[in-house]
C-alpha cells in the first residue's frame, strides 16, 4: 500500500511534536488538557496536550504518537487544525475530514478516529481541570467504536 | 541470456528473502528453452517433444532429491509449499485415519502454535472432519523439542507436523530428534522445511523424515513450483491424492507438469547444493553483525527467538516504543517485513510472536530482516544506519519512550483500549 504524499510529509516533518513538561508537571497545570487514547497492545497510542487560554482558545498543542505512519500524520494534522481554535470549534473536527485531507485508505480510518478521540479527550480533561463552565456547550458527544 | 547479475542499483535494499527470493539468472537461463523449443507435455510418451520435457523433469527430480538426501522417486512436484503441506497433511490423515469419514475419533495430529498458516489451516479443517489436534505452545525461545512432542503424543496419534525452521523467527526445531521419536512410535512425521532446505544440510534418511515440503521461490527458483518428499521405504508412506486426473507424479498430484517451473526448481536445488555451505557462513557473519550493531546502537532492542538455534539469514528484532509499520515507513529504502498489526489485514500483531509470550507492544515493534544470495556488506552497513536513524526519529515522537525515560513501567498502565 502506498502512502499519500501528505502522510509522508507529516511523517517526515511532524508538526508540534512534544509535551509541555514531564507527565507530573503537565498533570498539575490547570491550563493544560491531556488526551491519551489507544493502547500499546493495539499498536497505537496518541497523546495530545492542549494549552488553553482563559477565553477557551487553544493557544498551543503538542502531540506524541506511537503508531503507524497514518496515525502519526493524523495526530500531527490534528495539532495544526486545533491551534488557534476555541475548544468548541475544535470539537467540531470530524475524523472524516482527516481521512479526506490525508487520503487515508479504509484500513487506516481508525487512525483518524483516534485523532478525533484525542482532541475530545484533551478538551474534556482541560474542562475538568480548569472547571470551565460548560454553559455555552452542548453535552459532550459520545463516540463509540468497535 | 540474462546478462544482469545483480538487481538495479537504485532499487531498495532487499532484506525480505524469507518472503521470497530473486530468481537466480542461471535458473532463468535453464528454464527459458522449456517455454519455446522444448515445450512438450511430459506425458506425451511417443514423440521427441514429450521426451525432452520428461528428461528435463527427471533431471530436476535428481537435483531436488540430492539436495535433501532422498531417492529421485521419492520427490513429487507441486505448486509450492502450501500445496505440499496440504497434500502431506490431508493426504496422510485420510490414509492413516483410525475411523471412516463422517465419524469422530479419526486420529490425533500434533503440530505447534507458531507453524505457518499453510500447516495450521489444513489441520483445523481436519479437526472439523473428525480428527483431533494438539497445538504445542512454544517456549519463549521458539524452539520445539522432541520432549515437547513426546509429551503431546497419544496412543491415537497418527501424524506429527513440525516445521524445520520458523518463517518469522528463523528458529530451528529439533527435527532429527523429533523424526527419531516418531519412527520409534510409528507415527508419520511431516516437516514444512520451506525456510530450511537450500540453506542448511538436509538428509531425510539421517533425519528420519517421512514427508517434507519445500518451495522453489524461497531458494532462488521460480514461484509456483515446489516439492514434496514422500518416503518410499521404512516406512512406505502413502497419501490420498487431493487432485484427481491424469495420474501424474505417482498419482499423488494429477495435472500436466509445470515443466519449465520444475526445470527451474531443479536448477535452483543444484545451485543451493553447491553454494549453501559457503553462503551460509557469509550470511551468518552479516546477520550477526547486523544484530550486534543494532543492539549496540539502540537501547531496548530485542532479538526474538533462540539466540543461536536460528537460520543464518533471518533476524527478527523488536525495537521498543516504536511501531513496526511506521518503522518500515522510516526505512523505505529497505524492503523488509514487520510483525506489526498494521501490516496484516486482521489488525492483530503476529501470532507467531504472540505465541512466544512476547508482549503485544514488542510484537508491534518488530522487523523481520532476512538476507540472501545478493545481500552485500555495504547493504548491511546502510541498513544499520537507516534503522538507527528511523528508530531515533520515531522515539522522539513516542509517548511510550517518554514514559520509559521517566521510569514508568508500561505494563502497569491501564490503557484506554480502543
Amino acid at each position: 500500500m502506498a502512502y499519500s504524499n501528505k502522510v509522508i510529509e507529516h511523517y517526515e516533518n511532524p508538526r508540534n511534536v512534544g509535551a509541555f513538561g514531564t507527565s507530573k508537571e503537565v498533570a498539575a497545570r490547570k491550563d493544560i488538557g491531556i488526551g491519551i487514547v489507544g493502547a500499546p497492545e493495539c499498536g497505537d497510542v496518541m497523546q495530545l496536550q492542549i494549552k488553553v487560554s482563559e477565553q477557551g482558545i487553544i493557544e498551543d498543542a503538542k502531540f506524541k504518537c506511537f503508531g503507524c505512519g497514518s496515525a502519526i500524520a493524523s495526530s500531527s494534522l490534528a495539532t495544526e487544525w486545533i491551534k488557534g481554535k476555541t475548544v468548541d470549534e475544535a470539537l467540531t473536527i470530524r475524523n472524516t475530514q482527516i481521512v479526506e485531507e490525508l487520503s487515508l485508505p479504509p484500513v487506516k480510518i481508525h487512525c483518524s478516529v483516534l485523532a478525533e478521540d484525542s482532541i475530545r479527550s484533551a478538551i474534556e480533561d482541560w474542562k475538568k481541570k480548569s472547571g470551565a463552565s460548560p454553559a455555552s456547550q452542548s453535552p459532550m458527544p459520545v463516540t463509540q467504536h468497535a | 541470456m540474462i546478462s544482469s547479475n545483480s538487481p538495479t542499483s537504485n532499487s531498495p535494499i532487499y532484506l525480505d528473502h524469507a518472503a521470497t527470493t530473486r530468481c537466480d539468472p542461471k535458473v532463468v537461463d535453464a528454464m527459458l528453452p522449456y517455454f519455446t523449443e522444448m515445450f512438450g507435455n511430459a506425458g506425451s510418451r511417443n514423440h521427441q517433444f514429450g521426451w525432452q520435457a520428461e528428461d528435463g523433469i527427471e533431471i530436476a527430480r535428481e537435483h531436488a532429491a540430492k539436495l535433501i538426501g532422498a531417492q529421485a522417486k521419492e520427490v513429487i512436484f507441486t505448486s509450492g509449499s502450501t500445496e505440499s503441506n496440504n497434500l502431506a497433511i490431508k493426504g496422510a490423515a485420510e490414509i492413516y485415519a483410525r475411523a471412516a469419514a463422517g465419524q469422530t475419533g479419526r486420529g490425533h495430529i500434533i503440530t505447534a502454535a507458531h507453524e505457518h498458516k499453510a500447516v495450521l489451516d489444513p489441520i483445523r479443517r481436519l479437526m472439523r472432519e473428525g480428527f483431533d489436534a494438539t497445538f504445542i505452545q512454544p517456549p519463549a525461545d521458539g524452539v520445539i523439542t522432541a520432549e515437547m512432542v513426546k509429551a503431546a503424543l497419544r496412543p491415537d496419534t497418527i501424524l506429527v507436523s513440525i516445521m524445520w525452521a520458523n518463517n518469522e523467527l528463523g528458529t530451528i526445531n529439533e527435527v532429527p530428534q523429533i523424526g527419531r521419536l516418531c519412527h520409534e512410535k510409528e507415527v508419520i512425521f511431516h516437516t514444512d522445511a520451506t525456510q530450511w532446505v537450500g540453506k542448511m544440510p538436509t538428509n531425510v534418511e539421517a533425519d528420519q523424515i517421512d514427508l517434507l515440503s519445500w518451495s522453489g521461490h524461497k531458494m532462488y527458483g521460480p514461484k509456483g513450483v515446489g516439492g514434496l518428499y514422500v518416503r518410499r521405504r521404512k516406512p512406505r508412506v502413502r497419501l490420498e491424492a487431493l487432485q484427481d486426473g491424469g495420474g501424474q507424479e505417482r498419482g499423488m498430484r494429477s495435472g500436466t507438469q509445470n515443466v519449465s517451473g520444475i526445470v527451474g526448481f531443479g536448477k535452483a536445488c543444484e545451485l543451493c547444493f553447491n553454494e549453501m555451505e559457503s553462503e551460509g557462513k557469509r550470511l551468518l557473519a552479516m546477520r550477526d553483525r547486523l544484530e550486534t550493531e543494532l543492539k549496540k546502537r539502540i537501547e531496548v532492542t530485542v532479538v526474538n527467538g533462540h539466540p543461536t538455534k536460528r537460520l543464518p539469514n533471518i533476524s527478527n528484532i523488536s525495537f521498543g516504543f516504536v511501531e513496526g509499520e511506521s518503522l518500515m515507513m522510516g526505512v523505505r529504502e529497505i524492503a523488509c517485513s514487520s510483525g506489526s498489526a498494521c501490516t496484516s489485514a486482521s489488525l492483530e500483531p503476529s501470532y507467531v510472536l504472540k505465541s512466544l509470550g512476547i508482549g503485544d507492544d514488542l510484537a508491534h515493534s518488530s522487523l523481520r530482516l532476512s538476507l540472501g544470495r545478493w545481500t552485500t556488506e555495504a547493504e548491511i552497513d546502510s541498513a544499520i544506519v537507516m534503522i538507527e536513524t528511523a528508530v531515533n526519529h520515531l522515539r522522539r515522537l513516542s509517548p511510550l519512550y517518554d514514559l520509559h525515560k521517566e521510569g514508568v513501567d508500561l505494563s502497569k498502565i491501564v490503557w484506554q483500549a480502543h
